[in-house]
């Protein structure tokens, strides 16, 4: 695949994500935060965030599944997974972390279990994208030619 | 006819009350107020209401029948009735005159009777014979004119009858008998009768006249009718009559009548055999009933022929007709009762009009007339009804329509909000692309065309945001937000965003906020931004020479700004003429009602809020009279000449709209050739912020005299260094200046001239600097201040040398600042022209300044870092509160801190207070000297910069920040601007204590 089609695959795709509101403009503002003095910012804080949310879905499944909820724990986890999703601009994860939150307020096990299996589905939908978007960042990369922008 | 009428009246009133009491009961129901849900439900029911007036229409038409015919047959009766009587008087005449004439014949036949017992029975010899008696009776003939002939017999009983027939010459002869009628036929032949039988009287006729002679010698007991006439009349002493017959000779019916003749005078009471005794003789006469009658009717005659037809009724059952066609119609006839005299036989009169009665034309007439007319009254009522029902059908169908219309135009906003949406993320792809071309070796034209491409694409997304506000606001989706902010500072950037065109341009472009105006305001500032960009953006457009000249102030003032600007109508910015906006304030209502109530204002300010008004004025070319009207219209262009330059034309209908969403109006005066000014109004909400800790704090306690000779320009200027901190005066003459300065009562820090004021006396600049110099006095710096033109330093003459430096307008605080701060020597290292972008004001406030960033949350932290980092902070990271208030132990290296709220264990609160505790601490100790400065070299660091860096900005944290000791905060995804106003705020004052 040459580069122009390559560039314009990316401009397509993070488009997409940002029209299907899987990420929002704070991942576009991390973009920008990358330069030449921190070439992979981006893919660092990503990577972060995935070591970081798979420990807290790990913790919060775990939580969950004891016989008395400690919805303290489970609400401080769903805290820090929303802070992070936010950061990076995963606008869905965020999105339903959010209601997640209201159920642990109610202390409500039932709707808590669901909005977990929610969160995971978004967090391996959002991450599988992100992955998909390195790659063609490295396509791109390898091929000679520079990330587009989106402002 | 009258109680028809009444009737019909009757009828009518009782209908048209039914028809009020409907109403009146409609009228119940629904009050007047609810007229429309009246009209709705009068619709609905109008079904209903229509059969109940198609069967009042129905019974109308029947019954306005039924009145017609009931008038016909009204009239008609009585024309009958009329008809009736006109006949039984007639009738009744006829039968009274018939009666009386023959009356007069019996009274004759009488007297003739007298006459003959007078001559012929009291004489002896007798004074009559038959020729005398028919000579006299034909000469009375006139006098008895129904009597065809009369004739007179004796009683002659049989012992003397041979006597009596000898004494006569003839024999007693019988008449013929049973059947045959008696004795009056003329062709009897008295030769062939026989001779009559032996009785114990005869009745011998002797005297007759001529016409009758035949009868002379008959016994008229022979003749069974005469007989019994005879017997009769001698019993009753009164004339008697037979019953009709026919007269042989004229065929015709006839009576006869016959008188007794007594042999003395009897008295009334007379019994009946005393009469028949004293009877001696027999007058009879014949009655012609027909030729009477006739005669009678001939003198009766007139035009209202009758038919009479007279009866003898003595057997009722065999009724003898006497005269008359034997002609029984119908129709009305009259019975008059005939008394001739003889009480038994009866008679009869029958009257009939010969034509039959002509038809009723007036009845007819009169009947349909009314009917027509009812019918007529129910076409018209039917009508009626009819229209209404169509119209009120009309009328719901409009209704309809109207509904229709209305909801189509909220689906065509929608759908251009969703259009406008879909295109955006598209256009984002071409510009992201048209970037990368732009990367790319490109030779000039290519770039030439790229960039023309990429202005083009990026005026289709602003026109697109364009048509998705006006959508948005027409679909009624657009919300304002409500965050404070500071007015003056957005102001500021707007005039940034217009330097570079105003430049070109040489307009003069300034912003003037007044006093009262609160430094931060709620409201929202992203919208004021866009209707001022808006107006700006258009006066730039028509705008060749002059100014432009952006005013806040608060309505309250306005009452005092009238004075001013009626001293001084050509005192503007530039010296051009402007329009006058007074004319504008008069059309705001809020104006209007401030001169009628001023309580009201002073209502409005307690309850916290703050009524702005803003006008943009220009000196460009104005709005021709005949597009005024339509200026706030959506996409309406001003004119074919000037619409190309216009743009779309959407964004004044934006600020319109946006204006009203902010409670406020918007106006414009405009004169052609002069200017236009456009003023808009707001309400919004003060913040309860103390204000003056914004205020940088570098330039407090300097004074500074503004030397210009347009005193409004000069009031701008004071206006930005007031902002600053800077006190200052104005001065209008320049020869005034050296008294000023070396009046010594104040000592002046900066003097800020305007290049024109400078230009116009330039000898006497210099004079006046080198007096100064001269007198080693603490000489103030001079600055200038200048339009933005590109050489102005190399065309500018006369002493420059003293000139500190030089302030291109439009003044902005930042830029102010900034070209102050170097002027004045308090200036940093940063090169201070890079104003403008915040970035890379940001960039010279944070480079090389050590940060701790502390939160729980690693990829928060890390984001955090990378964003500061990228202004060139060094950039140390703490995961938890505890790790960040043992790093900020003093002494410590740290410029400022950014600490995360909510975290575990210890809390972004709680360590804060633990670290200002800790600084309060060594604080005392240095002061009590307990620990000595060289321990901490960088001394004063005593208070570090704490910001909050939180997700949500709601007021109650941020004064919770402040309450625990934070110095302000940050919202988490970093926006620079706010980044630079934060992170300005600590790290000059910060400076500033280093120096």
């Amino acid at each position: 695949m040459d580069l122009g089609s390559l560039q314009r695959r990316y401009i397509d795709f993070t488009s997409a994500l940002l029209r299907e509101g899987i990420l929002d403009g704070q991942f576009t503002q991390l973009q920008q935060l990358q330069d030449e003095s921190n070439p992979d910012f981006v893919l660092e804080v990503v990577t972060l965030f995935f070591e970081d949310s798979e420990k807290l879905l790990n913790e919060l499944s775990r939580t969950l599944e004891q016989q008395v909820v400690d919805f303290k724990k489970v609400d401080a986890h769903v805290h820090q997974l929303k802070g992070s999703s936010a950061s990076i601009g995963a606008q869905k994860v965020k999105d339903v972390c959010m209601a997640f939150r209201n159920y642990c307020e109610e202390m409500n096990q039932e709707g808590c279990l669901n909005c977990l299996r929610q969160v995971k589905d978004q967090y391996l939908l959002v991450k599988n994208k992100l992955e998909t978007l390195f790659m063609l960042e490295q396509q791109i990369l390898a091929a000679g030619g520079s990330i587009p922008m989106m402002w | 006819m009258n109680w028809f009428i009444d009737a019909q009246i009757m009828e009518k009133t009782s209908y048209v009350s039914y028809k009020s009491n409907l109403r009146v009961g409609w009228y119940k129901k629904f009050h007047i107020s609810k007229w429309r849900s009246q009209l709705y439900s009068h619709y609905f029911g109008s079904k209903k209401v229509r059969e109940t007036w198609r069967k009042l229409l129905l019974l109308w038409i029947a019954g306005s029948f039924l009145g017609s015919l009931g008038i016909f047959w009204f009239m008609n009766s009585q024309a009958m009735e009329k008809r009736r009587e006109m006949l039984s008087s007639m009738c009744d005449e006829r039968a009274r005159m018939l009666q009386d004439q023959f009356n007069v014949s019996m009274n004759h036949l009488q007297a003739l009777a007298i006459l003959i017992s007078t001559f012929h029975h009291a004489k002896e010899p007798s004074a009559i014979d038959q020729i005398t008696f028919s000579r006299y009776a034909e000469m009375t003939a006139f006098e008895r004119p129904l009597t065809s002939g009369v004739a007179y017999a004796v009683k002659v009983l049989h012992s003397e009858r041979e006597q009596f027939e000898k004494k006569q010459g003839w024999k007693i002869k019988k008449m013929y008998s049973t059947e045959q009628s008696p004795s009056w036929k003329e062709d009897a032949d008295p030769d062939n009768q026989e001779i009559s039988p032996i009785k114990y009287e005869y009745a011998a006729v002797i005297f007759a006249q001529d016409a009758y002679k035949h009868v002379i010698s008959f016994d008229l007991l022979t003749g069974k009718e005469d007989c019994e006439n005879v017997l009769r009349a001698r019993k009753s002493g009164r004339g008697v009559l037979t019953a009709p017959f026919e007269l042989l000779k004229s065929k015709r019916l006839g009576v006869i009548m016959t008188y007794a003749v007594y042999k003395t005078e009897l008295p009334s009471n007379a019994t009946p055999y005393e009469r028949i005794r004293a009877a001696i003789g027999y007058l009879g006469g014949i009655f012609d009933i027909e030729a009477l009658v006739d005669k009678l009717l001939h003198q009766l005659a007139s035009k209202h022929s009758i038919m009479v037809n007279v009866y003898d009724t003595t057997d009722p059952d065999a009724p003898i007709s006497m005269y008359g066609p034997n002609l029984t119609g119908t129709g009305i006839y009259h019975i008059s009762t005939l008394h001739f005299g003889d009480p038994i036989r009866k008679h009869e009169m029958h009257c009939r009009f010969k034509q039959k009665s002509p038809l009723p034309w007036l009845a007819i007439t009169t009947s349909i007339g009314t009917l027509v007319i009812a019918l007529l009254v129910g076409y018209i009522f039917h009508a009626t009804v009819n229209r209404i029902v169509k119209v009120e059908d009309d009328y719901r169908q409009m209704m309809e329509l109207k509904r229709r219309a209305e909801a189509a135009d909220v689906a065509k906003s929608q759908f251009l909000a969703t259009v406008s949406h879909e295109i955006r993320t598209p256009m984002n792809g071409v510009l992201g692309m048209l970037q990368m071309l732009m990367d790319t070796d490109l030779n000039i034209t290519q770039e030439d065309y790229v960039r023309t491409a990429q202005d083009s694409g990026k005026a289709l997304v602003s026109l697109i945001n364009e048509v998705l506000d006006q959508a948005k606001i027409e679909s009624g989706k657009l919300e304002l937000e409500a965050v404070p902010f500071d007015l003056r500072a957005v102001l500021d950037d707007v005039l940034s965003l217009f330097y570079v065109k105003a430049q070109e341009k040489g307009l003069e472009l300034a912003v003037y906020v007044s006093d009262q105006v609160p430094e931060v305001i709620v409201g929202d500032p992203g919208r004021i931004r866009q209707i001022i960009t808006n107006l700006i953006g258009n006066s730039i457009k028509f705008t060749e020479r002059g100014h432009i000249y952006l005013t806040a102030h608060l309505i309250e003032e306005m009452n005092s700004l009238h004075v001013v600007a009626d001293a001084h109508s050509t005192d503007t910015l530039s010296g051009f003429p402007v329009a006058d906006r007074r004319s504008i304030w008069k059309s705001f209502k809020i104006l209007n009602q401030e001169s009628s109530a001023p309580e009201s204002f002073h209502l409005s300010s307690s309850s916290g809020l703050v009524n702005l008004i803003i006008s943009v004025e220009d000196t460009g070319v104005g709005i021709p009279l005949e597009a005024q009207s339509r200026v706030f219209t959506p996409f309406m262009q001003v004119g074919p000449s000037i619409s190309r330059i216009h743009g779309t034309g959407i964004g004044l209908s934006i600020s319109k709209c946006l204006v009203g969403l902010m409670k406020g109006e918007i106006g414009f005066v405009s004169e052609p050739q002069i200017g236009s000014t456009f003023t808009f109004t707001v309400v919004l909400r003060s913040a309860h912020t103390n204000a003056n800790e914004h205020k940088s704090l570098e330039f407090r306690g300097m004074t500074g005299l503004v030397v210009d000779h347009i005193p409004i320009r000069a009031k701008v200027t004071k206006y930005h260094l007031h902002r600053l901190g800077i006190h200052t005066t104005m001065e209008t003459d320049p020869n005034q200046v050296l008294t000023r300065l070396t009046s010594r009562t104040l000592r002046t820090d900066m003097v800020l001239v305007e290049h024109d004021t400078w230009l116009k006396s330039i000898t006497m600049w210099s004079s006046i600097i080198s007096k100064l110099k001269g007198d080693h006095l603490d000489t103030p710096k001079f600055l200038l201040l200048a339009r933005p033109t590109n050489s102005i330093k190399s065309t500018l003459p006369g002493p420059m040398e003293y000139i500190s430096t030089i302030i291109t307008k439009p003044l902005r605080a930042s830029m102010l600042q900034v070209s102050l701060r170097r002027a004045m020597g308090c200036g940093d290292r940063e090169n201070p022209r890079h104003e403008g972008l915040p970035n890379l004001s940001l960039l010279s406030l944070l480079h090389d300044k050590k940060i701790l960033v502390v939160d729980d949350n690693i990829v928060n932290l890390r984001v955090a870092a990378g964003a500061l980092k990228k202004y060139g902070a060094e950039v140390t990271c703490a995961d938890r509160g505890k790790k960040a208030i043992s790093m900020l132990k003093p002494p410590h290296k740290f410029d400022a801190c950014f600490m995360d709220i909510q975290m575990p264990e210890m809390d972004g609160f709680e360590a804060t207070r633990k670290i200002r505790e800790m600084e309060a601490d060594i604080n005392n100790q240095l002061k009590s000297g307990e620990v000595s400065f060289e321990s901490y070299q960088d001394g004063l660091n005593l208070h570090i910069p704490i910001l909050a860096m939180t997700a949500d900005v709601i007021q109650a944290t941020y004064e919770e920040c402040l309450k625990c000791g934070m110095d302000g905060y940050v919202s988490k995804p970093f926006e620079a601007e706010q980044l630079y106003r934060e992170v300005a705020r600590f790290l000059d004052t910060a400076s500033k204590k280093n120096q």
